[in-house]
């Protein structure tokens, strides 16, 4: 199967535009994709023509929103096969939803000498929430090392997990290395002991097919807007048996099914965790991105973009001076670097002016930056739509900024 | 690639290799740690006075090319200064990093300093350059600690 990618770039309309005179090199896809014209589209035909709040009024507006709505909510179990649709809350991106499951799971199941299991590889927003219950439940985060290469330990993993452990979080792809986690096996562990998983997929659904019930996972978080969807849009899906047993994370309209002042009942999931008006329009988008997926060759893409990885990893590798962070056997198309002497942010500004978008920084996991002992990286972090020759203008340009620097 | 020759400038880069003043004090009279959160660049400045002139000054810590330099070049031009005349040059940088001063026009005694006008252009790096002048701020008002976002 080959893979058409100038085919593909003509459904992007910003990959076409020149930042700084030059083409834009967009290699910035870990933060945020882009948006291909059919989610524009679908976004301005909803916005221009049926705009409307969803399970509110008996109005044709209304209604027709909610079927929207709800059709995306569809395509969103199909696309992650998960059991129930019901089983799918809508959220702002992965961020609310960890907060989310944090606090509702925390409250409910999380106390006093409990333990939650942290991968060292993981982004600010799957620590900082297990966090903060840790701290109101008098609970502990353990982490869960990794080694040089940037793979967690799993003997050590499996050595943590205890009769006290009560979650364990762990990323699918991490943000800052590119490392695929085993977690399936992880998940099938976690549970000899009775603890439920959650998995940041954040940056796993833009890169290869996923299934929670073949991972088995309790609970499993994503953004929209890495995959290709837009900014605003988000997925919790999470086992009924938690979800049922849970309290909701917001509360008010909406997630209620019957209000008085004694007393409050919650509607079933998943209005329960949907206080107030959702994202509606976001929530389409993310369905019409979820469409344009299942019209492409996932595998092929995939297949692409791993490509892409290995030819960029042996270029960069090839240049003296140039380190790669993560070096995992496993990895999705993200290549963390850092150049000897030289700081990442002076390195993203130089390849800025070249029309070249990457991340620099601590990609919202300092503790990974500690282990290897670097302020910051520059990461460069591919989609389907990038080319073999992005990747010669990515090196000719850290070439550039050694130059520079010499 | 213009713009990018007015950002990194020869003398820019000169002092992130080899940044003047780069050390300790150990009996230094004021101190601060500057931190910008966002890029994990931070810096301790020390300053010595004597009476109301800053007889010594230097810094130590990471961060990129921008904020080093600056941290170095501002070590060179305040030593010898009074509180007043720094925190001049203080105002005058950070109006000239943020677009408020214009150093063709606009009356100053930058003079080295000029050198990271071309900042301006990078809205994303000026907190890079005007980090080591908060630090310093903050140290010769006592303050300890600050932190750029």
């Amino acid at each position: 199967m080959t893979w058409d990618v100038e085919k593909v770039r003509k459904d992007f309309p910003v990959l076409h535009r020149e930042v700084n005179g030059k083409p834009l090199v967009y290699l910035d896809n870990g933060a945020s994709s882009q948006v291909p014209q059919i989610v524009i589209d679908r976004m301005s035909a909803y916005a221009a023509d049926e705009h409307s709040n969803i399970h509110r009024g008996v109005h044709y507006l209304s209604q027709h929103a909610t079927t929207a709505y709800e059709a995306a909510r569809e395509k969103v179990k199909r696309f992650i096969n998960a059991p129930d649709v019901k089983e799918c809350i809508f959220v702002r991106g992965t961020t609310e939803g960890i907060n989310l499951v944090a606090q509702s799971y925390g409250k409910k199941f999380i106390g006093e000498g409990d333990e939650i299991l942290v991968s060292a590889m993981e982004h600010h927003s799957n620590i900082v929430p297990w966090q903060i219950v840790a701290e109101e439940h008098g609970a502990k985060v353990i982490m869960t090392p990794m080694n040089e290469r940037g793979e967690l330990i799993i003997e050590e993993y499996e050595r943590l997990l205890n009769e006290r452990t009560k979650m364990v979080a762990v990323t699918h792809v991490s943000n800052s290395l590119g490392t695929v986690n085993p977690v399936k096996e992880m998940i099938a562990t976690a549970h000899k002991y009775g603890v439920p998983v959650l998995v940041d997929a954040a940056q796993s659904v833009p890169h290869f097919a996923v299934d929670v019930q073949d991972l088995d996972a309790d609970f499993f978080v994503f953004s929209g807007h890495k995959m290709f969807g837009p900014t605003g849009s988000g997925v919790v899906y999470g086992k009924r048996k938690w979800l049922d047993q849970v309290p909701p994370y917001q509360t008010g309209g909406g997630m209620i099914r019957s209000v008085t002042f004694e007393k409050t009942t919650y509607a079933p999931i998943p209005e329960k965790f949907e206080a107030g008006t959702p994202a509606i329009a976001a929530g389409i988008g993310l369905g019409a991105a979820i469409d344009y997926l299942n019209s492409i060759d996932f595998d092929a893409a995939f297949a692409h973009e791993h490509d892409l990885l290995e030819y960029a990893t042996a270029r960069l590798a090839d240049i003296p001076g140039v380190t790669i962070i993560g070096t995992a056997a496993e990895k999705a198309s993200v290549l963390s670097f850092t150049i000897e002497g030289v700081h990442p942010h002076d390195i993203g500004t130089i390849l800025d002016q070249q029309g070249i978008a990457v991340r620099a920084g601590h990609h919202c996991a300092q503790p990974v930056m500690d282990f290897f002992c670097v302020p910051a990286t520059a990461r460069a972090s591919f989609a389907f739509y990038n080319t073999r020759d992005e990747v010669d203008k990515l090196a000719d340009a850290v070439q550039k900024v050694i130059e520079v620097f010499a | 690639m213009s713009e990018l020759n007015e950002l990194y400038q020869d003398t820019i880069l000169d002092h992130n290799k080899n940044p003047r003043n780069f050390r300790d004090i150990d009996d230094a009279d004021k101190s601060a740690d500057g931190k910008n959160p966002l890029c994990g660049d931070a810096l301790r400045v020390y300053v010595k006075m004597e009476n109301d002139v800053v007889s010594d000054v230097a810094f130590k810590g990471s961060g990129c090319a921008i904020s080093k330099a600056s941290a170095s070049m501002m070590t060179q031009a305040v030593k010898g200064k009074n509180r007043e005349q720094a925190q001049l040059l203080f105002d005058e940088f950070h109006k000239m990093v943020t677009g408020e001063l214009d150093i063709e026009s606009d009356d100053n005694s930058l003079g080295k300093l000029r050198v990271f006008a071309g900042v301006l252009e990078f809205p994303a790096r000026v907190k890079c350059a005007s980090l080591s002048w908060h630090t310093l701020n903050a140290a010769l008002h006592d303050e300890g600690e600050i932190s750029t976002e």
